[in-house]
């Protein structure tokens, strides 16, 4: 029976991620002879048929290297990459296409911000202002303007519960500060950070703000022209597409400005054996061939995305959630790092005397997977004075059956560890 | 429970990581070393005092770790105590083979016997890691830990 398609009726019903499961091939897989429970998306999503399918299809019938050849299939296939990114213009909200750099990943996304914009006119005291809850990718590339040009690191700390201390905030952004870099989403605690504050507060300050998307994006509706901001990270792999592609989005007046870092083909406009002029943004920043098929993964996996009601899929994810942060709370010897108003789909906890990898393991062989470890979030870690902590992160996939196989694998590795 | 699981973390192992033997700092030792795994962000450090020619006369750990890497560096210390040169090589490769599931013709059946509930690991590639850290930092003591000593460091 076909229904007719009606506006509120995509209002009225709830999200069903029993049948968007079935768009997703792996998770019916087992493992150890159990049913597969992925609750490590946050590490990296799983990818719908239909990401797979299209990349497979798109190399078979219109592959070709792009922006080079004048025939048909190089033509059809710049089609496909340019049409890639106006998606991912589409998808941040960006005025114009020409905003979106493509990278291969969020990592790469935040290096071309600190090697291009930002290393030509940092000078030694300058600050750089982040917060203790950045992933490495957002911290490792302002170390090396420490190391390199003597940049000042500024660290904003968060509250027991896991929230950015906007008054330490405030108090962080001075005269010497030339960007604040922070999360919009922590990978760890799952604390969402209040962009628009940020943004407005550094702004009066005269500083720009880059927010590393890489979790928040997958889970907020990101509108970087409503949020002013001036440079957003994201990586194609959270966001259930492949590996291998990310964008920065940065405002075109930065672009413009901004230094090439790698140099190569596709990216110049004209090269003589003592001068080089650079092609404009964004190409002047897409030396090489690029990840041309991964961007047209990328592409459809953002239709896919938009083409679901996000709103429905927020609240599917909060609800695992909460579900998850009730269940847990009947375990008196597992601490919950992380409890920030308003976090995304993610759950850290450490537990007395349990190791995050002794529990992984277990839970692993129960077919649960979730990652242990220190996350790339060393710092954090440090704050809260803990060597690792388990996570479990939650995808529109994901349901509540899910979680209580985590909570029954959690019983069980707590049997095993203390008899 | 699954047989793997169940032959990873049984008794002796767990009790080794509650009741680590040869645990905490060696005021004065010969030779020491610092063990870190960028993975999980465990440390341990070993502590040792060699003879002369050589035989570990005595030997110390601490650190904080997963149940593995614990039980691991608690009976690599009961071992080690008392062995000559050769011997603690012998039976750190024969160590290293065994958590590979690989053959390790280096051991005495004693040995053997001792560490064979360590032998469980080789069905978890990902962890072979936590039970090899003390190893590897013990080996580096004896190699490069005088300076370490000296030089006030780790």
């Amino acid at each position: 029976m076909t229904v007719p398609f009606r506006k509120e009726m995509k209002v009225a019903m709830p999200f069903d991620a029993e049948a968007v499961r079935g768009q997703f091939p792996i998770l019916s897989r087992t493992v150890y002879g159990k049913p597969l429970v992925y609750l490590d998306s946050g590490a990296s999503a799983q990818k719908p048929s239909i990401v797979l399918d299209t990349m497979l299809d798109f190399t078979q019938t219109e592959y070709a290297n792009v922006h080079r050849g004048v025939h048909f299939l190089s033509a059809a296939a710049t089609d496909r990459y340019e049409a890639a990114r106006r998606t991912v213009q589409k998808f941040l909200h960006a005025a114009r296409e020409d905003e979106i750099v493509f990278t291969k990943g969020g990592t790469e996304a935040i290096n071309l911000v600190a090697y291009s914009w930002l290393m030509p006119i940092i000078r030694p005291g300058d600050e750089i202002v982040l917060s203790v809850m950045e992933h490495h990718s957002n911290i490792v590339p302002w170390h090396f303007l420490r190391e390199r040009c003597g940049a000042v690191l500024r660290w904003v700390d968060v509250a027991d519960d896991g929230s950015l201390d906007m008054g330490a905030l405030d108090g962080a952004i001075g005269p010497k500060t030339r960007l604040v870099a922070i999360t919009h989403m922590s990978n760890v605690l799952g604390t969402v950070t209040p962009l628009n504050e940020i943004v407005a507060r550094a702004h009066a300050k005269g500083v720009p703000v880059l927010a590393d998307g890489c979790q928040g994006a997958v889970h907020e509706i990101v509108d970087v022209q409503a949020l002013d901001i001036d440079f957003y990270a994201i990586t194609g792999h959270k966001l259930y597409g492949p590996t291998g592609i990310g964008a920065l989005y940065a405002k075109r007046a930065h672009l413009k400005a901004m230094r090439p870092f790698n140099g190569g083909g596709e990216m110049i406009r004209e090269v003589t054996k003592d001068r080089i002029t650079y092609a404009d943004p964004p190409a002047r920043f897409e030396a090489g061939t690029p990840p041309i098929v991964q961007a047209v993964g990328l592409a459809v996996a953002l239709d896919w995305l938009m083409g679901l009601d996000r709103a429905a899929v927020a609240a599917h994810e909060h609800a695992l959630l909460t579900h998850a942060r009730e269940k847990v709370r009947q375990f008196n010897w597992l601490k919950v790092i992380g409890d920030a108003p308003g976090k995304g789909a993610i759950l850290s906890f450490e537990a007395d005397d349990m190791h995050a990898h002794d529990l992984a393991t277990i839970l692993d062989r129960e077919g649960v997977a979730v990652r242990a470890g220190h996350h790339c979030a060393q710092v954090l870690m440090e704050r809260f004075g803990v060597a690792s902590t388990t996570r479990a992160s939650f995808a529109l996939y994901n349901t509540r059956a899910e979680v209580e196989a985590l909570v029954a694998g959690l019983a069980r590795a707590r049997e095993v560890l203390h008899g | 429970m699954d047989n793997a699981l169940r032959e990873l973390y049984q008794e002796v192992i767990l009790d080794h990581s509650r009741h680590p033997r040869h645990y905490g700092a060696m005021p004065a030792p010969s030779h020491k070393a610092e063990g870190y795994n960028p993975l999980c962000g465990d440390r341990v450090s070993v502590y040792l005092k060699l003879d002369a020619d050589g035989r570990v006369a005595d030997i110390a750990f601490e650190g904080k770790g997963c149940a593995i890497s614990q039980a691991s560096a608690s009976m690599m210390a009961s071992l080690l105590k008392g062995r000559s040169r050769e011997e603690a090589d012998k039976l750190l490769e024969g160590f290293l083979h065994l958590v590979r599931g690989e053959e390790a013709a280096g051991l005495t059946d004693d040995d053997r016997e001792t560490l064979e509930v360590m032998g469980g690991i080789s069905e978890f590639p990902m962890r072979v890691k936590c039970a090899t850290l003390a190893w590897h930092t013990f080996r580096n003591a004896v190699e490069e830990g005088k300076n370490a000593v000296e030089e006030g460091t780790t």
